[in-house]
C-alpha cells in the first residue's frame, strides 16, 4: 500500500550550542548568532516516516514547514534523506505566529494539499518548546492524536499501531487513519543524508531563492523540474487574515527575563553522616530532589 | 555532532590539488555523464562539490556514529553461529548507516550505481572512516574488491554482482591459506570445472577478513597438477548459493570488530573470474595494489586519531604546575607526529592521484583508443602508482604504528590503562605493517624503483619545480639529501652480492620515501602555509634518518652480512 506521508518540520536556531550573544538586549533570540537547523525532534519524525516509506514502497513524503524562505534549507536536508518532495509556508503576513495562529495555518496547508494517510511531527521544538502545535493541528483537522511517539509498530487496514514512551512506562495505542502522530526524541535517529541524493537534489531551490541565482543556475531548474521547491502563501492556502500572524495570535509575551544559573553560594561539609543527612533532608525539603 | 572530515582542513587541501581538474575531467569524460544520470557532475567545479558534500557525509557518520560505536564493538566483536558470522551489534549499526548514506561502491561506474568517484576522494573517506574505526575500516574498504570485478569480469558479471555491491552488500578476498600466506603461489584450494561451466571450489582459506561477505573473490588452483602461481584463476563465489562456512574467528590483538575468518569449501559453486591461469599473476596484483593503497589510507586514519588524541590529552593534562604541552620532550613528539602524518597523507594523496590517472586511462583504453600520448602518460604514472603504492603502505603503517606508540607515552600511566582510546589505537595500528604484505614485502616490492632509478626521476622532478623564496633553503637540504641518497644507491648496487643488496634494501627504500615525502610537504607548504612547520619537521627527521642510513652503508663492509645470519 502506497502511503501520502506529510512530514510537519520547522527549522529552528540551535539553542543546544548558545553563545554570549545567543540573546539581545531586549530579551529576544538573536538569530544571526545561532545556526538554524533541522528542529532534532522533527528529524526523529523524519525517520519515522522513511521508515513508513520503505515498508510501503511507493510512498510519498512531503515535508511541509512554515517559516522564512530559508526553511528551504530543511526541506533539502529532508530530501537528502529520502522525503519526495516539500512545501515552505512563508508569507510576511504569517510572522509573529503564536502556536495557535502557526497551528491555523498548517491545518490550512494541509486541507490545500489534499488527500494525505498520516502527519507525522516532532513533539515540540526546541525554540519554543511547547508541544502544542502538533496537537492543535489535529485539532483544527478534526482528526486523531497520538503524542509522544517512540515507534510506529504497524500501518495497516486504515489504522496505525504506536509506541508511546510516557513518563512512567510505554503504552501502546491504535488509531484510525489519518492521524497526526509527533514523536519523541527517544525514537531513533534520524539516517544520514544519502549521497546520491546530496548530488542529485544540492541545487534544489524555491522560487524565492531562484530569483537571486545566476542564469545557468536558473536553466538548470527549468531542465530539471524536481529541482523547483514550492512555497505557499497565506493566500495560496484561503488563510484567513484575522487568524494568522500577530493579529490571529492572542499569545502575548508581557516580559522576558535572562536567567543566568550561577553558583552563588556554596558551604562545606565534613564527611560525617549527621551533616549529609541534614543536607539530604534540606534538598528534599525545598524540592530539589525526590 | 562531530565531523571528521570538516574539522580537519587538510583533507580539502589534498581533495584540490591541482591535478584533480585533469583527473576529474577524464573521470567523467569532459562531464558527458550529466546528461544520462541526474546525479553526475556538469564540470569540474560541481564535481568538487559533490565531493566535499559526500565527505561531508561521511565524516558526519564516521563522527556521529562509528567513532562512538568503536568502543562497544572493540569489546562485544563478531561471533561464529553455525557457521555464520554475526557481527557485534554496533558493527551492524554502522554498515546500516553506510547503506543508507550510499556510501558502498563509491568508486564504481554510475550504471551499477556506483558514484563513479576518482580513487582519491574515495581513499579520503577510507582515510575519515579508518579515524572512526580501524578495524570497520575493512568492511566498509573491501568494496574495492568490486574494482577488480569491474576491470576484469564479464560484462554480465559485472552487472550482477556490482550493483550488488553498490546496494551494500559486502565483499571479502580469499586468498591466504594455512601454507600460503606471502607466498601466494603455494595456494592449494582446488576448482573443478562443472560441465555447464560452473566450478565447484574444495579446501581451507584462513584469516580471510570480512570471510562471511556476500561475495568473495577466491584464488583457486584450476589447472591440476600444477604447483606455481601460473595454475591458479579468480573465482566469484556467491554466499546466497552456499557451500562455504567460516569455522572459526581468529581472537586478534586488535580491530577486534572486523572477523578474521577460517573458511572450509565444500563443493562450493563459484564462476571464473576473466581469464583461468590469470588468478595470481594479473589479477591478485591488481587486487592488492588497491589494498595496499587500502592499509595506506587506513593508517593515515591511525595516524590521525594518534595525534588528537595525544595533542588533547597534553593540552588538557597538568602537571609541575602546567599543561605537558608547554615541556619540549613532548612537544616535540606532538610535532613528530603531526609531521609523520603530514608526510604519510602527502604520500598517499600523490599516490591516489596516480592510480587515479592510469586506471582511468585503461578505462578510457576500453571506449576508445588511447593517443600516442595518452599511452605514454599512462605508462608513466602507472610505474610512478607501482613505485609509491609500497611506499605508502610500507612507510604508512610504520608512522601509523609509531604514532600509536608516542600517543600512550604521551598519556603516561593513564594510557597503558584500558580507560583511553589510545590503547585500542595501539592494538589495531599493530596489523597494518603485517597484512597485505608486510613491511618487509614492501620493500621487495619497492627495490626494484631505488635500483631502476624511478624514485630518483621523480625526486629530480620534484626538484624542478619553482618554490616560494621563503622555502628555498629547505628545498636545497632535499636537494644534499637527495644526493647522498644516490650515492648510497651506486655503492651499494656496485657491489654484486645479492644477500648484501637485499641486506641493504631496507635502508635505501627508506630514504627514498624519507626524501619523496620530505618533497612532497614542501609542495603542500607551497601551496598552504598550515603545512610549514610539518615540512621543516619532516625534513629534519628525513635528513638525520639520510644520515643514519649513508652513515650505515658507508661504515659496512658486505662481507659482515654474514655476521648477522643468525642459525
Amino acid at each position: 500500500m502506497s502511503l501520502n506521508i506529510i512530514v510537519l518540520a520547522k527549522q529552528v536556531p540551535d539553542t543546544r550550542n548558545v553563545g554570549k550573544d545567543a540573546m539581545k538586549e531586549d530579551g529576544t533570540i538573536n538569530r544571526a548568532a545561532l545556526p538554524a537547523i533541522f528542529n532534532p525532534e522533527d528529524l526523529n519524525a523524519l525517520e519515522q516516516a522513511l521508515r513508513l516509506k520503505d515498508a510501503n514502497p511507493g510512498s510519498k513524503i512531503t515535508l511541509l514547514t512554515m517559516g522564512l524562505p530559508r526553511a528551504s534549507e530543511i526541506i533539502r536536508e529532508a530530501i537528502y534523506r529520502g522525503a519526495d518532495n516539500g512545501i515552505v509556508l512563508t508569507d510576511r503576513v504569517l510572522g509573529g505566529a503564536d502556536t495557535l495562529a502557526t497551528s491555523y495555518s498548517l491545518a490550512q496547508a494541509v486541507k490545500k494539499f489534499g488527500k494525505y494517510d498520516i502527519i507525522l511531527g516532532g513533539r515540540q521544538a526546541i525554540d519554543g518548546d511547547t508541544a502544542q502545535v502538533g496537537p492543535q493541528i489535529a485539532e483544527k483537522l478534526g482528526i486523531p492524536q497520538v503524542t509522544y511517539a517512540e515507534e510506529i509498530i504497524e500501518l495497516k487496514d486504515g489504522y496505525v499501531t504506536v509506541k508511546r514512551r510516557l513518563e512512567n512506562g510505554v503504552e501502546t495505542v491504535k488509531s484510525p487513519l489519518p492521524c497526526v502522530v509527533t514523536v519523541n526524541g527517544s525514537a531513533p535517529d534520524c539516517r544520514p543524508r544519502n549521497a546520491m541524493r546530496v548530488q542529485k537534489y544540492k541545487y534544489a531551490a524555491s522560487p524565492s531563492e531562484a530569483a537571486k541565482l545566476p542564469d545557468d543556475r536558473k536553466e538548470l531548474l527549468e531542465k530539471r523540474p524536481y529541482l523547483n521547491l514550492q512555497e505557499w502563501s497565506a493566500a495560496y492556502v484561503d488563510a484567513d487574515p484575522a487568524q494568522i500572524g500577530l493579529p490571529g495570535s492572542p499569545t502575548k509575551v508581557k516580559a522576558i527575563e535572562n536567567v543566568v544559573f550561577t553558583a552563588k553560594e556554596s558551604r562545606q561539609l565534613d564527611d560525617s553522616d549527621s551533616q549529609i543527612e541534614e543536607l539530604v533532608k534540606e534538598l528534599i525539603a525545598n524540592h530539589t530532589i525526590g | 555532532m562531530a565531523n571528521f572530515y570538516t574539522d580537519n582542513p587538510d583533507l580539502k587541501h589534498h581533495l584540490t590539488h591541482p591535478l584533480m581538474e585533469k583527473i576529474v575531467a577524464l573521470k567523467e569524460r569532459n562531464y558527458t555523464d550529466a546528461e544520462k544520470f541526474d546525479y553526475a557532475p556538469l564540470n569540474y567545479e560541481d564535481a568538487q562539490n559533490s565531493y566535499d558534500k559526500v565527505l561531508e557525509i561521511v565524516g558526519e557518520v564516521c563522527g556521529d556514529i562509528i567513532a562512538p560505536n568503536a568502543e562497544d564493538v572493540d569489546h562485544q566483536g563478531p561471533r561464529v553461529e553455525n557457521g555464520r558470522v554475526i557481527y557485534a551489534d554496533a558493527t551492524k549499526e554502522n554498515l546500516e548507516a553506510c547503506r543508507k548514506a550510499g556510501l558502498m561502491g563509491m568508486a564504481m561506474p554510475r550504471r551499477f550505481g556506483g558514484l563513479n568517484f576518482p580513487i582519491t576522494p574515495y581513499i579520503m573517506a577510507a582515510d575519515i572512516v579508518s579515524r572512526a574505526d580501524t578495524g570497520f575500516e575493512n568492511l566498509w574498504g573491501l568494496q574495492d574488491c568490486a574494482e577488480t570485478i569491474y576491470e576484469f569480469a564479464d560484462e554480465d558479471q559485472k552487472k550482477r554482482f556490482i550493483t550488488r555491491v553498490c546496494q551494500g552488500e559486502t565483499m571479502s578476498m580469499d586468498l591466504t591459506e594455512p601454507d600460503a600466506g606471502s607466498d601466494l603461489q603455494s595456494v592449494m584450494l582446488k576448482a573443478t570445472e562443472q560441465p555447464d561451466g560452473t566450478w565447484r571450489l574444495n579446501g581451507v582459506k584462513r584469516f580471510i577478513t570480512n570471510g562471511d561477505s556476500d561475495i568473495h573473490l577466491v584464488l583457486a588452483r584450476s589447472e591440476a597438477g600444477t604447483k606455481d602461481g601460473r595454475g591458479l584463476s579468480m573465482f566469484i563465489y556467491d554466499k546466497r548459493d552456499g557451500g562455504v562456512d567460516v569455522r572459526r574467528i581468529e581472537n586478534k590483538m586488535g580491530i577486534k570488530g572486523s572477523p578474521t575468518c577460517e573458511l572450509v569449501y565444500k563443493n562450493a559453486k563459484a564462476e571464473l573470474c576473466g581469464s583461468r591461469r590469470l588468478g595470481l599473476i594479473k589479477y591478485v596484483m591488481a587486487l592488492m595494489n588497491g589494498a595496499r593503497l587500502g592499509i595506506a589510507a587506513q593508517s593515515v586514519g591511525v595516524s590521525e586519531l594518534a595525534y588528537r588524541e595525544a595533542l588533547a590529552y597534553a593540552k588538557d593534562r597538568k602537571q609541575f604546575g602546567k599543561s605537558i604541552i608547554e615541556f619540549p620532550a613532548v612537544y616535540e613528539m606532538l610535532s613528530v607526529m603531526k609531521a609523520k602524518l603530514d608526510a604519510s597523507r602527502s604520500l598517499l594523496y600523490e599516490c591516489a592521484r596516480y592510480v587515479d590517472i592510469y586506471k582511468i586511462y585503461d578505462d578510457l583504453a576500453k571506449e576508445r583508443s588511447l593517443t600516442p600520448d595518452e599511452r605514454k602518460e599512462s605508462k608513466h604514472y602507472s610505474k610512478l602508482a607501482d613505485a609509491l603504492t609500497p611506499l605508502a603502505k610500507g612507510m604508512g603503517s610504520e608512522y601509523c604504528n609509531q604514532n600509536a606508540y608516542d600517543c600512550i607515552q604521551i598519556h603516561g600511566g593513564s594510557g597503558f590503562m584500558k580507560d583511553y582510546a589510545c590503547e585500542r589505537l595501539y592494538r589495531d595500528a599493530r596489523i597494518t605493517s603485517i597484512y597485505e604484505g608486510t613491511t618487509q614485502l614492501q620493500v621487495v616490492a619497492a627495490i626494484r624503483h631505488v635500483t631502476t632509478g624511478t624514485y630518483l626521476n621523480l625526486i629530480r622532478d620534484y626538484q624542478a619545480q619553482e618554490v616560494k623564496p621563503e622555502l628555498q633553503a629547505l628545498k636545497d637540504r632535499l636537494a644534499a639529501m637527495t644526493d647522498r641518497y644516490a650515492k648510497a644507491v651506486e655503492a651499494v648496487t656496485a657491489v654484486e652480492d645479492t644477500a648484501y643488496n637485499d641486506f641493504m634494501a631496507r635502508r635505501l627504500v627508506e630514504m627514498a620515501g624519507d626524501i619523496i615525502m620530505a618533497y612532497l610537504l614542501l609542495q603542500d607548504a607551497n601551496r598552504n602555509e598550515t603545512f610549514k612547520r610539518s615540512a621543516e619537521v619532516y625534513a629534519n627527521l628525513a635528513q638525520a634518518e639520510v644520515t643514519k642510513h649513508a652513515d650505515f652503508i658507508a661504515n659496512f663492509n658486505p662481507a659482515e652480512v654474514a655476521m648477522y645470519k643468525v642459525d
